[in-house]
């Protein structure tokens, strides 16, 4: 009995997000090629550097994998709730779980008055899903459209968000290390070199420093957009899920009015979690220089870790068509 | 989930597992037998309606054809359809104690309604309800895309549950149905229409 599915797969979304991971990935060969091929051409031994940014940065990623969920809640001051404390909020995620079949995550509420959720945790064992104050008492969603942040929130653990943005992220960390590595040993390393006997790894330090501020730099940018391709498709199964496109528009709308509207607390303490977050906590500044010229909307586009809520929301009607019902206006349900 | 699920971001819609419901009846026998409790003849499919005309369509449709039967002179009360506080839509069907045969029969129709319009992804549970004589309450959630039933037994009025209970009718079941291994997936259904 072959079951009728009434939904195709998003082809464009699979599609960009497999060129966005394959130009990581050719990103990481060419930058291990790079390395191995200045440093035959040297004769040098500078690959204990490498092998310990290598370490450092893997390791770093793989304990920041590994303790996600403690970090993040520890980072956003949150305390896991139970079902008897929040029946609401445990009763939300039981039926989406149980119309998804995917394992309960862990609630957990964090104090901050920003109306905004995350969910993290390296697998479904150990994931937790965190939704703030604000988002629960203060911004006057209604159950549905809490429902549709939860779903998202939900689809980023069925998606493995977490273990995914880390091991694209590696590159990039590792890349970022050697920048520091050389950019000290260029500092500290000046005087013994003046002897003037080793003249090739005089350029080897400065030349491993610009392959990886380049290769810092692009897989910078690829990461920010599999980022954004990420809540795109955390939207789309959300939408899905709960089967109620209109909830998350109408709790897309609330919330980032929210965000622009309520004075923040400190958004330095937000930064850190903003990968994963419903709505991203903090503004670049490009984003405020909007102002300033033609070419600010876009840069901030390319910066950031979430599509803009315009992009968002059309994601969200094409849905909302497939289910057989015209998109309404969400500014004019309000 | 696949690995290409996880790396494109995937998530496939559930199927449901429908035919484990056809166990009822005979379970319900044996749930007598061993604790008292009896089927009081209701029993609700509870799904997520989504929006849109094509599921009010089929939503309609279902509803004629549970109310047919009800033409008839024996027939039983006519089907109620709820919106629970959740947002989920609850079809109650009530019977006589003894018609479980019928009442699987009628939840079975719904879900196969359902399904063949495409709409398989969106049933939640379906709940058939018991109590006995000192009027405890008791009810057998099923969980569509487990294949898996639980017990489900609220206490008083406030949300306490009757866990002792329920683990008893886990074991008196055990070799009826298919049990819920999980005991974090027996989520609780307060309040819920039929109950």
């Amino acid at each position: 009995m072959a079951a009728r599915t009434r939904y195709a797969p998003d082809r464009g979304l699979t599609v960009r997000m497999t060129a966005t991971m394959f130009l990581l990935g050719l990103v990481f060969v060419a930058f291990v090629a790079l390395i191995i091929g200045i440093m035959t051409a040297a004769h040098a031994s500078g690959a204990a550097i490498i092998l310990v940014a290598v370490i450092f940065g893997g390791g770093s990623a793989f304990i920041s994998l590994f303790y996600s969920d403690k970090i993040a809640l520890a980072a956003a001051g949150a305390r896991v709730v139970s079902p008897e404390q929040e029946p609401r909020l445990h009763g939300i995620v039981d039926r989406l779980c149980a119309l998804a079949d995917m394992d309960k995550p862990r609630i957990a509420i964090s104090p901050a008055r920003m109306p905004n959720a995350f969910a993290t945790g390296r697998n479904s064992e150990h994931s937790v899903l965190c939704v703030t104050e604000g988002l629960l008492y203060h911004s006057q969603l209604t159950d549905e459209e809490l429902e549709g942040i939860l779903a998202h929130e939900l689809s980023h653990v069925a998606h493995k968000d977490v273990q995914v943005m880390t091991y694209a992220s590696l590159l990039a960390i590792v890349a970022g290390l050697l920048v520091r590595f050389a950019f000290y040993s260029e500092l500290f390393g000046g005087a013994r070199r003046s002897g003037g006997n080793n003249s090739q790894a005089a350029l080897l330090i400065p030349l491993i420093m610009l392959a990886s501020i380049v290769v810092y730099a692009i897989s910078f940018l690829l990461i920010r957009l599999l980022s954004r391709y990420r809540e795109l498709a955390a939207d789309r199964s959300g939408a899905l899920l709960t089967q109620n496109p209109s909830a998350l528009i109408n709790a897309l709308y609330k919330v980032s009015e929210g965000m622009n509207g309520i004075p923040t607390q400190d958004l330095r303490a937000a930064e850190p979690l903003n990968a994963f977050y419903f709505a991203p906590a903090m503004k670049m500044s490009l984003t405020r220089g909007r102002s300033g010229g033609g070419g600010g909307k876009s840069l901030s586009a390319i910066f950031s870790t979430h599509p803009s809520l315009e992009k968002r929301v059309e994601q969200l009607n094409k849905i909302q068509l497939e289910l057989g019902q015209p998109g309404p206006d969400p500014r004019g349900l309000k | 989930m696949g690995f290409l699920d996880t790396l494109f971001g995937r998530t496939k819609p559930v199927q449901p597992k429908l035919d484990d419901l056809f166990a009822l009846p005979s379970a319900a026998l044996q749930l007598e037998a061993a604790t008292g409790f009896k089927p009081t003849g209701s029993g609700s499919v509870s799904f997520r309606a989504p929006e849109g005309k094509p599921f009010a369509d089929i939503q309609k449709e279902v509803l004629e054809l549970l109310d047919m039967d009800n033409d008839k002179p024996d027939g039983g009360l006519p089907v109620e359809v709820t919106k629970d506080s959740y947002g989920y839509t609850w079809l109650v069907s009530n019977h006589m104690s003894d018609e479980m045969g019928t009442l699987v029969t009628d939840l079975h129709a719904v879900n196969t309604a359902l399904v063949d319009g495409g709409f398989g992804p969106q049933l939640l549970c379906t709940l058939v309800a018991f109590s006995d004589d000192n009027h405890r309450r008791l009810s057998l959630v099923y969980l569509y895309k487990r294949g898996t039933f639980y017990p489900f037994a609220p206490l008083g009025s406030g949300n306490n549950r009757d866990n002792a209970l329920e683990l008893q009718v886990k074991g008196v079941l055990g070799d009826e149905l298919r049990i819920e291994p999980d005991l974090t997936r027996w989520f609780p259904v307060w309040g819920a229409p039929g109950l």
